[in-house]
């Protein structure tokens, strides 16, 4: 499966000045079959609008976005704040999607604890998503994520409202998932050291109006160490390409 | 456990300490018998289904015009909820029309309907009414964006959204709506009955001020009061212990 961006607008027509605000401009765009990609900018780049437009929640004003996968399916998108639907129990969650599509129960079982297990959750399956802390409530919202079988995770700054200590957690958590399953991981985030140590690729967007600026290949090995100082050096290289050598 | 003996001990201490006022005779009988004069007088209209009957004429009218506003409320509240035109012009209204006292619409019922069930159904219903059209616009439209997004993310459109998320999280909001909905109605029930009424407590009441029969004035007051806490503790308070066991106690 792959997915190919090809000169991607966004633009949204704005009462002030009677003009178009352009979040998103020229986008290309090309991600491989099990690619951890993660896109990093600033507030207002257009990172968090270019993932719903690859999940299809939006489509853009221009260009064209194709999702090519083998077994079909839409890409899932995993949001900030695990969003876990407060009167279902996690269990319930995982099943939400599967549920939407009338998958019958017996299975629709199976999948949801697979995947609660995959996460680490299988305690927590009967409890309450206000019973979770919140990395256990992103950790729910990736097995609802997965229990789709999506062809590509999109995460939307899916740890930004984490303790630094658990993120760190989920990090490797996320990492694991990923080794595990194969999937393609579009991942946006506002924080470079995270962006670097999770992704094959980081994509650089700079805002007003949204484009890429760059993309850096972050070739380090895997697995890889949160104190690994190369990082630093790829950290640098995204956040200033132009003093990169 | 705590809390229901403490409750049961002060309701016992108040009928001790008014008992003791009314054997002194603090004040004339007249104005305050004694609890067992009132519970004579209580036995005496349940035996003769005076108390009964009454029960069953407000708690029909009650139901009726409650119903009616829960039917109807919820629609146009659906309704109100998924248009900005009709938030702005029946919407507005309904905001507006609320903050009119419920019994004020007794007269005009009265000329409508007569003297008849059908003008006090309607001042419940006038009650109630405005308060679930609210709360259900407000509940519709105010679910959390993400919550929304979350659910089309997994794939749910349209019908499946609003069933399926939309509906689920706006349920608090809409329960304490039907909750305001339904005090509301009560007391356009009891304000109507006083002004006018044939049958129901609100007549017994009067009969009783009539014949300064203080005794049963209060034993009514007494079944009215029961029988409010009753549909509280029945009704409304299993959905909302069991909204909070759900939703925790951060549910609005």
């Amino acid at each position: 499966m792959r997915i190919t961006v090809s000169d991607v607008w966004q633009e949204y027509p704005t009462e002030r000045n009677g003009g178009r605000l352009t979040a998103l401009s020229a986008i290309d765009l090309e991600v491989a079959p099990g690619e951890f990609v993660s896109v990093v900018g600033p507030s207002g780049c257009g990172k968090s609008s270019l993932l719903e437009l690859i999940a299809g929640l939006q489509r853009p004003s221009r260009g064209e976005i194709r999702v090519n996968s083998d077994h079909g399916g839409a890409p899932v998108l995993i949001l900030q704040e695990a969003a876990l639907l407060p009167w279902l129990t996690t269990l319930g969650n995982v099943e939400f999607g599967l549920k939407l599509r009338k998958v019958p129960r017996a299975e629709r079982r199976r999948i949801a604890l697979e995947q609660l297990a995959m996460v680490g959750l299988s305690d927590f399956a009967n409890a309450r998503p206000h019973q979770l802390s919140g990395g256990m409530k992103q950790r729910a919202a990736i097995a609802r994520a997965l229990a789709l079988d999506p062809p590509v995770l999109l995460m939307d700054e899916p740890f930004a409202a984490v303790d630094a200590q658990t993120r760190g957690v989920l990090h490797n958590e996320l990492l694991r998932i990923w080794a595990a399953t194969g999937k393609t991981i579009v991942f946006v985030t506002h924080s470079v050291p995270e962006a670097v140590f999770l992704a094959d690729r980081v994509v650089l967007m700079s805002a007003r109006p949204g484009r890429i600026r760059d993309v850096v290949e972050v070739n380090l090995p895997r697995p890889r160490s949160a104190d690994d100082t190369r990082l630093v050096w790829f950290q640098q290289a995204v956040s200033a390409p132009e003093y990169v050598i | 456990m705590v809390g229901v003996v403490r409750k049961l001990g002060f309701g016992l201490l108040v009928v001790l300490v008014w008992q003791l006022l009314a054997s002194l005779h603090v004040w004339p009988p007249i104005l305050m018998p004694s609890p067992l004069a009132v519970a004579e007088s209580l036995v005496d209209n349940t035996r003769d289904l005076t108390i009964p009957v009454a029960i069953g004429a407000s708690m029909a009218r009650l139901a009726i015009g409650y119903g009616i506003a829960v039917l109807v409320g919820v629609a146009i509240g659906l309704a109100i909820s998924r248009s900005q035109l009709l938030k702005d012009t029946l919407g507005a209204a309904a905001v507006g029309l609320q903050s009119l006292p419920s019994v004020c619409w007794l007269p005009l019922a009265l000329l409508w309907f007569g003297l008849s069930e059908k003008a006090i159904i309607f001042v419940v219903l006038m009650g109630a009414l405005f308060s679930i059209v609210t709360a259900v616009d407000d509940g519709l439209r105010n679910v959390s964006p993400l919550l929304i997004k979350a659910g089309r993310a997994l794939g749910a459109r349209g019908f499946a959204l609003q069933w399926g998320v939309v509906l689920p999280a706006a349920f608090p909001n809409i329960v304490t709506g039907l909750k305001t909905g339904w005090s509301f109605a009560w007391r356009s029930l009891m304000a109507s009955e006083l002004l006018y009424s044939e049958r129901g407590l609100g007549r017994v009441l009067t009969v009783g001020r009539d014949l300064g029969d203080m005794a049963q004035v209060i034993g009514t007051i007494i079944v009215i009061l029961l029988l409010g806490l009753t549909v509280n503790q029945y009704a409304f308070a299993p959905i909302e212990r069991s909204l909070a066991r759900r939703w925790g106690l951060q549910a609005a």
